[in-house]
C-alpha cells in the first residue's frame, strides 16, 4: 500500500516562500484553534472578532499591544539570534529576569544624573547582566559540549528563584522597605522613567523603539559583517568551520552573550518603561522567553519579522488580558501560541519538500 | 528510629522519585527509537490535568476510580506525543522545536491551564487520591518500614517496570530492532524493520508513562490541581535519561537521588534547621546543570549509549 501523496525535496528554495508560509502557518492555526473552541463549546468568530477588536482596532487597542509587543520583540530576537547559529537558547525568561534585576539596581541607585544618563545606564547594565547569564549557557557549551537546552531552562527557574528571594525572602536591595504585608519592589526613582513617543496619537514605548534599532543592529552584524559570516557556517557545519580556522567556541560564547544582552534589554525595558519597580510576580507570569521562541519561530529568524510577529502575537496577548473571564479563560492565549508554533515548526516541511501526488507507476524498466 | 532524618529523605526521595523516573524511562525508550521528546513537561502536565479531572468524575469504588484516573492519565499522554510523533516521524520537522512547541502549547500557560478551567477541576480537590499503602502492615518497621513498605502502588509497578523494561529492551527481540533503529536507521531499514512503525509506537509508549507521571503529581504529590504543577520536572526527567546513560535501573537511581533533593526543602523546614528555602528550592535545577556538565563531554556520550541517531529525522528517499 502507497500513501497518495510524496515528498520531493526542493532543490531551491524560492523566496516567496520567506512569507508565504508563516502566513499559512498562522492561518492553520487559527483554524486549528477553532476546531479546540468548538470542541469545547465555544464560537470560534465570536471570540476571534472580539480578539481583533481589543487587541488591534483603534488606538488604545493598538497602544496596549506596543506594551504588550515590546517584551515579545526582545526574547523574540534573543531567541533568533542564537537559532541563527543553531544553538537553541531557551533562557530568554531567566536572562530577562536577570535583566530586570540590572536595569531596577541602577534606576533605583541613579538619583541626581541627567535622565539620559540613567536609560543608558539601565540599558547598559540590564545587557551586560543578560549577557552575563546567557555566557554561562555559551561557555558550557564551548567548553564541556553541554547541551544548552537543558542548561538555560535550568537557568530560567534559578533565575525565578532568585527573584523571589529578592522580593520574598530577603531584605534585598530590590525590596521597598516600606511594603510589610505583601512584599513589593522598590520603585526607582521617578525621573528615570523612560518615556513614550507619540506618533500619530499612539503613544509608543521607549522599549519598542529602541528593539526597532537592536533589529536593525542584528540585521547589519548578521549580513554584513565578517562575526555574521562566520555565525552562519557554523550553523550549517560546525566542523568546516573549524576546518576553515573560524574560532566556534568564542563565537558561540559571544552569541549567546549577545542573545541573553537583547532578552536582559527586554528586562530593562520592563522596569523602564512599565513597571517602575522589580516585579517578581509579574516578570514571572509573564513568560516572555516562551512567547519569544514563538515569535522567533514564526519570523524564521529574521529580525524584522520578529518585530511584526512580536506586534501580532503581542496584539493577541493584550486582547487575552482584556477579556479574560469566565467565557475567555486563561490559558487559551497559550495555546494558541502553541498552535501557532505547531503550525509553524510543521510548515517548515514545505520550505524543504514539495508535496507531489503519487502516481501509479508504469512498468516502463521492465524490459 | 523512622523519625531519623535519613529515613524520611530517603522514604521521601523514592515518593517523589517516582514521577521523575516514569517521565524518564519514558524518555529512555523514546530516545532509544531515536526520537527526542522534549514536550515531556507539557505531557506530564496534559496526564495530570486529565487524571484530576477523571478522579472527580468517574464515580465507583475508590480503586476503580484511581485505575481509571492513571489510564485517562497516561493515554492523555500518549495522545500529546503522537502529536510529537506525527511532527517529527511524519513530518520530519526539527524534533528540538517540535518538543518545545509541545510544551509551550501544552504547558502551565497553556492548553492544561485551559483544559483546567473549562472543566473546572481546579476548583475541586482530587476525590481519590493515591494513597500510601501500608504493606504487608510493615510500614512502621524501623528504617525500611517508610521507605519500602508505605509507598503508593505506583512506586511499586515503578519496580517492575525498571526490570520489564531492561528486558524488553536489552534481552528482547523487539528491543533489539528497537535499538538499531535508534542507532542506524538505515541499517534497520535495509533489514526490513519498518522504522516508522517502531519511532511511532515509542515516542507514543514513552509519552504515556510521561503521563503517568503527571497523574502521580496531581493525584499523589500535591493531590490537586495546580496549574504548571509539575514545576520542571519534566526538564529534568529529560537531563535524567542522559544521567541514566539511556539505561532504565541508572534512570531509576537519578530518580530517586533528585526525588531527595526536591524532598530536602520540606524535610529540613520541619526539623526547623535554618537554611534558606530558596537555596534549597534551587537545588536540584542547579544539580541537573552540575550533572550535565560532568557526563557531557563527546567521550562520554559516546561510549555510554546515547543512540547514534537521536533526534536525526529519517528520510528514506536519501539514502
Amino acid at each position: 500500500m502507497r500513501s497518495p501523496v510524496r515528498l520531493e525535496r526542493r532543490l531551491e528554495q524560492p523566496r516567496w516562500l520567506n512569507w508565504s508560509i508563516p502566513v499559512i502557518s498562522l492561518v492553520t492555526a487559527l483554524v486549528l484553534g477553532a476546531i479546540v473552541l468548538w470542541i469545547t463549546g465555544k464560537n470560534p468568530l465570536e471570540v476571534y472578532d472580539r480578539i481583533l477588536e481589543r487587541g488591534f482596532l483603534g488606538k488604545r487597542p493598538i497602544q496596549g499591544t506596543l506594551i504588550t509587543a515590546t517584551p515579545f520583540a526582545f526574547t523574540g530576537l534573543c531567541a533568533a539570534v542564537a537559532f541563527r547559529m543553531g544553538v537553541i537558547n531557551i533562557g530568554g525568561e531567566g536572562q530577562f529576569y536577570v535583566g530586570a534585576i540590572g536595569a531596577a539596581w541602577v534606576g533605583i541607585a541613579m538619583t541626581g544624573q541627567p535622565v539620559g544618563v540613567a536609560v543608558v545606564g539601565m540599558v547598559v547594565m540590564g545587557m551586560l547582566f543578560g549577557a552575563a547569564y546567557g555566557s554561562i549557557v555559551g561557555v558550557l557549551k564551548a567548553r564541556f559540549n553541554t547541551n544548552e537546552i537543558i542548561t538555560s531552562l535550568m537557568l530560567n527557574y534559578i533565575a525565578g528563584i532568585l527573584l523571589n528571594y529578592l522580593i520574598f525572602n530577603s531584605r534585598s536591595y530590590w525590596r521597598d522597605p516600606r511594603s510589610m504585608g505583601f512584599p513589593s519592589g522598590k520603585p526607582i526613582t521617578e525621573r528615570n522613567e523612560w518615556t513614550d513617543y507619540v506618533v500619530g496619537g499612539v503613544k509608543i514605548p521607549l522599549g519598542f523603539l529602541i528593539a526597532v534599532i537592536a533589529a536593525g543592529a542584528i540585521w547589519v552584524l548578521y549580513k554584513r559583517t565578517r562575526f555574521g559570516f562566520e555565525v552562519g557556517v557554523i550553523a550549517d557545519s560546525p566542523r568546516a568551520a573549524r576546518y576553515a580556522g573560524i574560532r566556534t567556541r568564542s563565537t558561540i560564547v559571544l552569541v549567546m552573550a549577545l542573545s541573553g544582552a537583547l532578552a536582559g534589554l527586554g528586562g530593562a525595558s520592563d522596569v523602564g518603561d512599565f513597571r517602575h519597580i522589580l516585579d517578581a510576580k509579574g516578570l514571572q507570569l509573564g513568560g516572555f522567553g516562551y512567547t519569544g521562541i514563538v515569535v522567533a519561530a514564526l519570523a524564521r529568524f529574521n529580525p524584522f519579522s520578529t518585530l511584526l510577529v512580536a506586534f501580532l502575537l503581542g496584539g493577541l496577548t493584550n486582547a487575552g488580558y482584556a477579556l479574560q473571564g469566565p467565557d475567555f479563560p486563561s490559558g487559551l492565549v497559550g495555546t494558541l501560541q502553541g498552535l501557532i508554533l505547531f503550525t509553524a515548526v510543521a510548515g517548515e516541511i514545505l520550505v524543504r519538500y514539495r508535496i507531489r501526488a503519487n502516481r501509479r507507476r508504469t512498468q516502463a524498466v521492465a524490459s | 528510629m523512622n523519625t531519623n532524618l535519613l529515613v524520611v529523605i530517603a522514604a521521601s526521595a523514592v515518593f517523589y522519585g517516582t514521577p521523575l523516573f516514569f517521565a524518564a524511562l519514558g524518555g529512555v525508550i523514546t530516545e532509544r527509537s531515536g526520537v527526542l521528546n522534549l514536550g515531556v513537561e507539557g505531557t506530564m502536565l496534559i496526564g495530570a490535568v486529565t487524571g484530576a479531572w477523571a478522579s472527580q468524575h468517574v464515580g465507583g469504588s475508590a480503586w476503580f476510580t484511581v485505575l481509571i484516573s492513571i489510564l485517562m492519565g497516561m493515554a492523555a499522554g500518549a495522545l500529546t506525543s503522537l502529536l510529537h510523533a506525527f511532527l517529527c516521524i511524519t513530518l520530519r520537522t526539527n524534533q528540538t522545536v517540535a518538543g518545545l512547541a509541545i510544551t509551550i502549547a501544552a504547558g502551565g500557560v497553556g492548553l492544561s491551564s485551559y483544559f483546567a478551567n473549562i472543566w473546572e477541576v481546579a476548583a475541586n480537590p482530587v476525590n481519590r487520591p493515591i494513597r500510601k499503602l501500608d504493606v504487608f502492615g510493615l510500614a512502621d518497621a524501623p528504617v525500611l518500614g517508610p521507605i519500602v513498605f508505605n509507598q503508593t502502588i505506583l512506586t511499586y509497578v515503578s519496580w517492575v517496570m525498571v526490570a520489564v523494561a531492561s528486558w524488553y529492551l536489552f534481552r528482547t527481540k523487539i528491543g533489539l530492532q528497537l535499538r538499531a533503529v535508534g542507532e542506524s536507521p538505515q541499517t534497520a531499514d535495509a533489514m526490513g524493520i519498518n522504522v516508522v512503525k517502531y519511532r511511532y509506537l515509542h515516542t507514543v509508549l514513552g509519552g504515556s508513562l510521561a503521563g503517568l507521571g503527571g497523574v502521580f503529581y496531581s493525584l499523589a504529590i500535591v493531590p490537586l490541581w495546580v496549574d504548571g504543577m509539575t514545576k520542571g520536572a519534566g526538564w529534568i526527567a529529560i537531563a535524567l535519561v542522559i544521567f541514566g546513560f539511556w539505561r532504565p535501573g541508572l534512570t531509576l537511581v537519578g530518580a530517586y537521588l533528585f526525588g531527595a533533593l526536591q524532598s530536602l526543602g520540606t524535610a529540613l523546614k520541619a526539623r526547623n534547621v535554618n537554611i534558606s528555602g530558596d537555596v534549597l528550592d534551587a537545588l536540584p535545577f542547579v544539580m541537573t546543570i552540575v550533572v550535565l556538565v560532568l557526563i557531557s563531554s563527546r567521550f562520554a556520550h559516546r561510549r555510554l549509549g546515547a543512540p547514534a541517531s537521536l533526534g536525526v529525522p529519517y528520510e528514506r528517499e536519501e539514502r
